[in-house]
């Protein structure tokens, strides 16, 4: 890591809510591998924490933490330095340090109950969509110079893929339940990070009961090992696809 | 070294520079860049340093157009209105994170460091202190690496005297080393007897660009302010 991505991480590191965020994931991932009566019902349940929460702390802790860098990225601009180096450092602070906060949180309780590759698969889930959220966080950040757009529009992106995608998407499946819509079912679902990581643990945990309509309509229509590879694929996508447009806007943008 | 030629920026629909056309050729000058409120003086600087693009026109540093070019930023010191650090990182932190990143060798100007007993509160973090000593800090940050040119955008906002006549001091010493310098104030009262040369705008464009002292021998006046004054209310009249 470069010395601007460094400070980053580290000043991201020293800040109280990113110690909140350890403390909130670590006692919560405890308490249900506690509470549950089996391993794999206990990682059900940390799955469905993890995938809520982590990405509400990375896309508004990210878009905030850009706006609030608005001076220092100018000061920084006024330096010999190049946009997309900058871009990029600062991406990788602001992700490596919620990416650690992650692990260090939940990834303790999952890998003492679960050593196994269904808990290094939540991890990997996990950090995946820490990345992708940052990426869509970048992605805001660069779209408007309005801190309170910025910050409503990121809430607004979690509540959409957390709660209202699959609202919408089971409401049009049960009315349309008459027609054959199990493409356009698996299109829908991978439109959706947050489901594509979901997916992804579930086809590891193997319940084909706790895979639900959409579920067992992807896996009737790939096979699991199609599905499998095809939802990482398209969850690098989105990794990617939203950084790399933020940081073509960033390389034109004006800083005012 | 600083040819500005039919510069025109567009926020949006807004038309903040008007066919900007400037020369800054020889050194030893002071540049006081003035006028009112939203009259393009940021937005100069910024297009000057390429952080926003100008719709047409160019600015040409040293020979080279400065769109694109990170290099040509090696030859100024910026101090901008407003500055803000990570909150965690300590002062020491801070000037070690902008040599870091400018990569160039130890010799550094540290003159201000100590004038503005920097030293004292290296280990604090930046998030702890005053909007005056964060300035402080900009300010030595902006002479540290020996630029040629100087851009200084409302240095004396929130300095308290000691520290303002700190910073008049040094300006005037890098002014006798062949350098460039850019201010820009609203007050005018501070630029007396440090500005060599005054760039008035209004409205986004240039309406006088003349040396202090021609413009007090046309107006007959003693100080930059009154000068100014009187040109204004001459304009309005005419």
């Amino acid at each position: 890591m470069n010395n601007i991505a460094r400070i980053i991480f580290f000043d991201i590191l020293k800040s109280k809510i990113t110690l909140i965020y350890f403390i909130v994931l670590s006692l919560v991932s405890w308490i249900s591998f506690l509470l549950e009566d089996s391993v794999s019902k206990g990682l059900l349940t940390v799955m469905y924490i993890v995938l809520f929460s982590v990405p509400l702390m990375a896309l508004l802790y990210s878009t905030i933490y850009i706006y609030n860098s608005k001076e220092f990225i100018t000061l920084l601009l006024s330096q010999p330095i190049k946009r997309g180096n900058l871009w990029s450092s600062l991406y990788a602070g602001v992700s490596a340090s919620l990416c650690l906060a992650f692990l260090l949180g939940a990834g303790i309780p999952i890998i003492v109950y679960s050593f196994d590759a269904t808990g290094f698969l939540l991890l990997a889930m996990g950090t995946g969509i820490t990345l992708v959220s940052v990426s869509l966080a970048f992605l805001i950040a660069v779209l408007t110079d309005d801190k309170s757009v910025g910050i409503g529009l990121s809430i607004l992106l979690w509540l959409f893929f957390t709660l209202l995608y699959d609202a919408v998407m089971m409401f049009l499946l049960f009315q349309f339940s008459d027609y054959p819509i199990e493409a356009l079912t698996v299109l829908l679902l991978m439109l959706n990070p947050v489901d594509l990581a979901r997916l992804q643990i579930m086809f590891r945990l193997d319940i084909s009961a706790m895979l639900g309509y959409s579920g067992a309509v992807f896996t009737d229509f790939l096979g699991t090992t199609l599905s499998t590879v095809l939802s990482f694929v398209l969850l690098i996508a989105w990794m990617v696809a939203p950084y790399r447009l933020s940081l073509k806007i960033f390389r034109k943008k004006d800083i005012v | 070294m600083i040819t500005i030629r039919n510069l025109h920026k567009y926020y949006q629909k807004l038309h903040v520079l008007k066919n900007i056309n400037l020369e800054f050729d020889d050194e030893k000058r002071c540049i006081a860049l003035i006028g009112p409120n939203a009259c393009g003086k940021t937005t100069l600087i910024k297009c000057m340093l390429d952080l926003v693009t100008p719709q047409a026109g160019e600015i040409i540093i040293s020979g080279r157009n400065v769109r694109n070019n990170c290099e040509i930023r090696r030859l100024i010191g910026f101090m901008p209105q407003t500055a803000n650090f990570p909150k965690y990182l300590s002062v020491e932190n801070t000037f070690r994170l902008i040599r870091s990143v400018r990569a160039e060798n130890n010799d550094t100007d540290e003159e201000l460091y100590r004038l503005f007993r920097l030293d004292r509160i290296e280990t604090k973090r930046m998030g702890t202190l005053s909007g005056g000593t964060v300035q402080k800090v900009s300010a030595t940050l902006a002479f540290m690496f020996h630029p040629q040119i100087i851009i200084l955008d409302e240095p004396f906002a929130g300095l308290d005297p000691l520290a303002s006549a700190i910073l008049k001091e040094k300006i005037l010493k890098e002014k006798g080393k062949e350098k460039l310098i850019f201010i820009t104030s609203h007050v005018l009262s501070e630029l007396d007897n440090l500005a060599s040369h005054i760039v008035f705008m209004d409205e986004g464009k240039v309406l006088f660009y003349k040396s202090v002292h021609t413009l007090l021998e046309d107006t007959g006046e003693y100080t930059i302010a009154n000068a100014v004054m009187k040109i204004l209310i001459q304009t309005e009249h005419e």
